[in-house]
């Protein structure tokens, strides 16, 4: 009782502190600075706060923390942008939002998916900084409380969203999870440091692939290839019907909706060590369940948007807690955070167990300027989506360029190695390829969300529990089953159930026509090849580093059994069987006007370009040789725009202070910036 | 480099260093103004590589002739050596680069790990920073602990551990050493994670280094849920290790290692835990140049590192983001690398085959 009696007092002392005209300005300041870094796909809030570090040292405290968090905080509210109007998803917190905000942008319904997603945003910035006002005070036990076997059940819990989006052929579905567990798995193995399809020859892929460039390669890329070879604009319709009152009415009609998922993201970011990337798929996944016809999901289905949109900004404010309490950050982001509080004023404001006692009032400032922050967020996106809706009825042929431009660099940032690029156009293939014969790319992202969590938690458990086992077998049940994994196994249980019966009515790539058995066939024996090779590779590992093995061989031989059955089915079932899926044989993908390879071929040359001269020099070529032959554009238009888009990226690149990919040139030539 | 030539300096000492030094080579100076300094950390931007420094770059740009602009710069991948590899391969060019390594850029290096293209001797160290660290237990156990191991010895501690061959090698040595039964839970993410596992009541055995253990463990003691065991301790200029300046009340490994049965303070183990100890602590983050750098430029930096150490303020500013260990720079950082790094070919088979034999890591 004593907690809440001094609460109080610090909550009204943090309102003084932060409602002052100064702060406030500090904090527009900062949203503003956020909204233009979150707009770039890829980079985010750490981009962004590096940037200010700089100028944290000794700064006033309560004007520091506004500045940052308004920045930070408007971060999953301006990626929605990219996410809806482009189908890029802009951080790992808006992947979901793809699945049917991109979907309602094609119907012309730009403006009104992105205010929906904008309400929601604020009102789960708003329900985040409530429930956290109160649940501060209790979280320390709480958090305590979620050991290993509690955090793989959740982990298992949101594996279990893939029931819900395996699309109509659920074999293909858990297939399509397994692959992307796999390719999570490359690289060095956390706990032994075995190595998994990499060698120590390249040093890229001992480090595995980023979460950017699978986001990315999975989502992105198809959808441009594919707008692309339509030649023609996002939206199908000229107009842009629905306005964003209608999108602002959505949310209010599905309030509750909107509530709950706010709740799922406060409690699951809350969780130190799971971060957020499962949220928006938890949150998704309760949306399709929740919803009554669920036949326009992934055609563009606004609940769709609501649901994770209200859950990624309530798990921003969820995250604090892990950060402020422990003082371990729940993202890199937050990392950030509290490295940059230590530089703050005279550097006393100390983040971990001694915060609340210590700072509360400085704890509710930053749960509430957090909140504020929202709001003011809200209201420029909102004010703003309208016009920038308006990129939607562009012809895309003028777009895509730039977007080739823009991804590549994206995925450039994320290790600022030249093979970024190459993994991006790999990543990029899978996902042309799993679009086009409709496995579901969702449940491939979660299955690489989720790789590196479902086999450090299951491996770290699983010694924790033999030794408690040792010592008896009621301390190791005791362990294992406690009240809350038991809840968590009963309610995962009851999504598959449910997931399973509801998955047919979801169509995520939309229509599919079926046809000839040739292509589907080769593309399954291709993913089945890569995963006999993986499981022989991780059945080479000593016995002694079984945790580094063990994963790999169970959910390899799983996802190859998998594909075993889906092959007899193949043989078996007659041409034109709903096994056959080929978006290349009916719809937008067979009637486009270019065709699949020549169009990837346009991003080919930008990579290929850059490692022979650069990412600058490439794309100067690049971009006019698009505009000019494919766009055919006039000389004039050509050379107008492709002007403003390197000065727009070397803009970007300066302000941030991030490089380009270098070349061959750049090895043997010394070159000023932006040509280094 | 010697060791005997190896000191340790108290920052007061530094202070009259620096005043001393500074008017002599005032005209070797050379001028940054309108320069941009590019600090390269080969971590990402959320370690504790860029905490440090990004708490240095303002200092320095502030204490450099021509207020030159600073920038941290992050180059991570494959666990540092990518950006160190990097390093190796730049040249003087106008003295603008920087390059900050930390223990587990010297980790790899000294167990030969293929990845590692780079020679820590090729490089000139400008600064250096240590830290220490202290191992506790938890209440159980801790009731057990006399000021050796002897009563540890039947007992089964977990330890949540990021790999046995990040710094957590230092720890394992030492316990292993102890005839201590610790079995790691690799796999964390950073000690933050490790603490938290602690205070679940799932890992039962912890370290923190200096700092984390003041903000996020001192708590945990005072509240009666952890028992300090031994700070790791520090390093004399006679290259000896002894009480941990921090914790002079907390005995060091040494001190718990001689009271302990079966637990030698000489021959390979000895050594090698020494040595990976220096390497990771009492060493672990230094600032280097190109091999190739005039020795004006050199002088400019340590002059400015120097008058960074005898702000007034400094060691206010830095109690959070350094600890209580004192910033070394020219001659003592480089003595300090040359010891980090100059380890007895046996004491470092030694360490192999233990992490071979004891975790099947093998380095190839």
């Amino acid at each position: 009782m004593d907690t809440f009696t001094s609460a109080l007092p610090a909550l009204a002392s943090a309102w003084e502190l932060i409602l002052q005209p100064l702060v406030l300005g500090y904090l527009v300041l900062g949203v503003l600075m956020g909204l233009a870094v979150g707009v770039f796909p890829g980079l985010g809030g750490i981009a962004g706060l590096s940037l200010l570090l700089p100028f944290m040292f000794g700064m006033d405290p309560v004007l520091g923390l506004a500045l940052m968090i308004g920045m930070v905080a408007v971060v999953p509210t301006s990626d929605t942008f990219a996410s809806v109007l482009m189908g890029i998803p802009g951080s790992s917190a808006s992947q979901a939002t793809v699945l049917d905000g991109f979907p309602m942008a094609k119907n012309g319904e730009a403006a009104r998916a992105l205010s929906a997603a904008f309400a929601s945003s604020l009102f789960g910035g708003l329900v985040g900084a409530a429930f956290l006002t109160v649940f501060i005070l209790v979280a320390r036990p709480i958090v305590l409380a979620f050991g290993l076997p509690e955090m793989l059940m959740i982990t298992l819990f949101g594996l279990s969203m893939v029931a819900v989006l395996a699309g109509r052929m659920p074999l293909k579905g858990l297939a399509a999870a397994g692959l992307g567990i796999m390719i999570g798995t490359i690289g060095e193995a956390d706990a032994g440091g075995n190595l998994r399809m990499a060698t120590y020859d390249i040093p890229y892929l001992t480090d595995g692939l980023k979460l950017v460039i699978v986001g990315l390669g999975i989502f992105a890329i198809p959808e441009i290839v594919s707008l692309l070879r339509q030649d023609r604009s996002i939206s199908r319709e000229a107009s842009l019907g629905a306005g964003w009152m209608t999108g602002v009415k959505d949310w209010a009609s599905n309030i509750f909706l909107s509530m709950r998922c706010s709740i799922i993201g406060v409690v699951v970011g809350v969780i130190p060590g799971l971060g957020g990337s499962v949220v928006d798929w938890i949150a998704y996944g309760h949306s399709v369940q929740t919803t009554r016809d669920k036949s326009k999901f992934g055609k563009g289905e606004v609940r769709g948007v609501i649901g994770p949109e209200s859950s990624n900004n309530a798990k921003e404010g969820g995250g604090l807690v892990p950060t402020l309490l422990f003082g371990i950050p729940g993202s890199g982001s937050m990392a950030i955070f509290i490295g940059a509080i230590a530089l703050l004023g005279s550097g006393d404001i100390e983040v971990g167990p001694s915060m609340l006692k210590n700072n509360l009032d400085i704890t509710y400032s930053i749960v509430w300027l957090l909140a504020l922050a929202n709001v003011v967020g809200t209201i420029v996106c909102i004010a703003a989506s309208g016009g920038i809706a308006k990129l939607t009825t562009i012809r895309f042929t003028y777009l895509a360029p730039f977007l080739f431009m823009l991804i590549s660099f994206a995925a450039f940032q994320s290790g600022q190695n030249f093979e970024d690029l190459l993994a991006l156009c790999g990543i990029g293939l899978i996902g042309i390829f799993l679009r086009r014969f409709d496995w579901s790319r969702p449940a491939f992202l979660i299955g690489f969300v989720l790789s590196n969590p479902v086999e450090k938690f299951s491996n770290q458990a699983f010694q924790i529990s033999s030794i408690r086992f040792r010592k008896s077998f009621g301390e190791g049940m005791e362990y294992l089953f406690s009240p809350i994994v038991i809840v968590l196994i009963i309610i995962t249980v009851i999504s598959v159930v449910l997931g399973i019966r509801q998955a047919k009515a979801i169509m995520a790539e939309g229509e599919m026509k079926s046809g000839s058995k040739r292509a589907p066939l080769v593309f399954l024996l291709l993913v089945s090849a890569y995963l006999l090779v993986a499981v022989i590779d991780a059945s080479r590992i000593p016995n002694i580093n079984m945790t580094d093995k063990i994963v790999p061989l169970v959910v390899g031989s799983f996802s190859l059994l998998c594909c075993l059955i889906l092959l007899v089915k193949m043989i078996r079932a007659p041409e034109g069987d709903s096994i056959f899926a080929d978006k290349e044989l009916g719809g937008e993908d067979a009637d486009a006007s270019h065709s699949l390879w020549s169009t990837l071929a346009w991003f080919g040359l930008l990579v290929g370009l850059t490692a022979v001269v650069g990412f600058i020099l490439a794309l100067v070529v690049f971009l006019v040789a698009f505009l000019r032959v494919r766009a055919d554009a006039s000389w004039n238009k050509t050379l107008l725009l492709s002007v403003c888009g390197i000065a727009f990226m070397c803009l970007m690149a300066w302000a941030l202070n991030r490089d380009f990919p270098p070349g061959l040139l750049q090895s043997y030539a010394d070159l000023p910036w932006p040509l280094t | 480099m010697s060791l005997s030539s190896f000191r340790r300096c108290s920052l007061a000492a530094l202070a009259v260093a620096a005043s001393s030094v500074l008017p002599a080579v005032a005209h070797a100076e050379v001028d940054f103004s309108g320069k941009t300094i590019e600090w390269v950390i080969p971590f990402s931007e959320t370690g504790g590589s860029a905490k440090w420094a990004n708490f240095f770059a303002p200092l320095l740009s502030e204490a450099m002739p021509g207020n030159p602009t600073v920038v941290v710069k992050f180059m991570p991948g494959a666990g540092s050596t990518k950006g160190a590899n990097w390093f190796q391969k730049q040249k003087h060019k106008d003295g603008t680069l920087l390059f900050g390594s930390s223990g587990s850029t010297q980790f790899p290096y000294l167990l030969d790990d293929p990845r590692v293209r780079y020679e820590y001797k090729d490089w000139i160290q400008i600064m250096a920073t240590g830290t220490g660290g202290v191992a506790y237990l938890n209440a159980e156990d801790g009731a057990k602990f006399d000021g050796t191991a002897n009563n540890l010895k039947d007992t089964d501690f977990i330890y949540g551990s990021q790999g046995a061959t990040r710094l957590d090698l230092v720890p394992l040595l030492a316990w292993k050493m102890l005839g201590m039964k610790v079995e790691p839970v690799f796999g964390i993410k950073g000690r933050g994670d490790g603490r938290l596992m602690f205070e679940r009541g799932e890992a039962t055995i912890d370290y923190q280094t200096s700092s984390a253990y003041l903000k996020g463990s001192m708590p945990l003691v005072e509240e009666g849920k952890a028992v300090p065991m031994m700070a790791f301790g520090s390093v004399d200029k006679d290259g000896n290790i002894v009480r941990d300046p921090t914790f002079p009340d907390m005995p060091s490994f040494k001190e718990v290692c001689e009271a302990t049965d079966g637990c030698e303070t000489s021959g390979d183990a000895w050594e090698a835990w020494k040595a990976f100890f220096i390497a990771g602590f009492s060493a672990q983050k230094i600032a280097h140049m190109p091999g190739d750098t005039p020795q004006d430029v050199v002088d400019t930096y340590v002059d400015a590192f120097n008058q960074i150490a005898a702000r007034d303020d400094f060691v206010k500013i830095s109690s959070n983001a350094l600890g209580k260990y004192p910033l070394n720079t020219g001659k003592l950082a480089q003595a300090e690398m040359a010891s980090a790094v100059s380890v007895p070919a046996s004491a470092k088979e030694f360490v192999k085959n233990w992490l071979q034999e004891d975790y099947g890591v093998s380095l190839k």
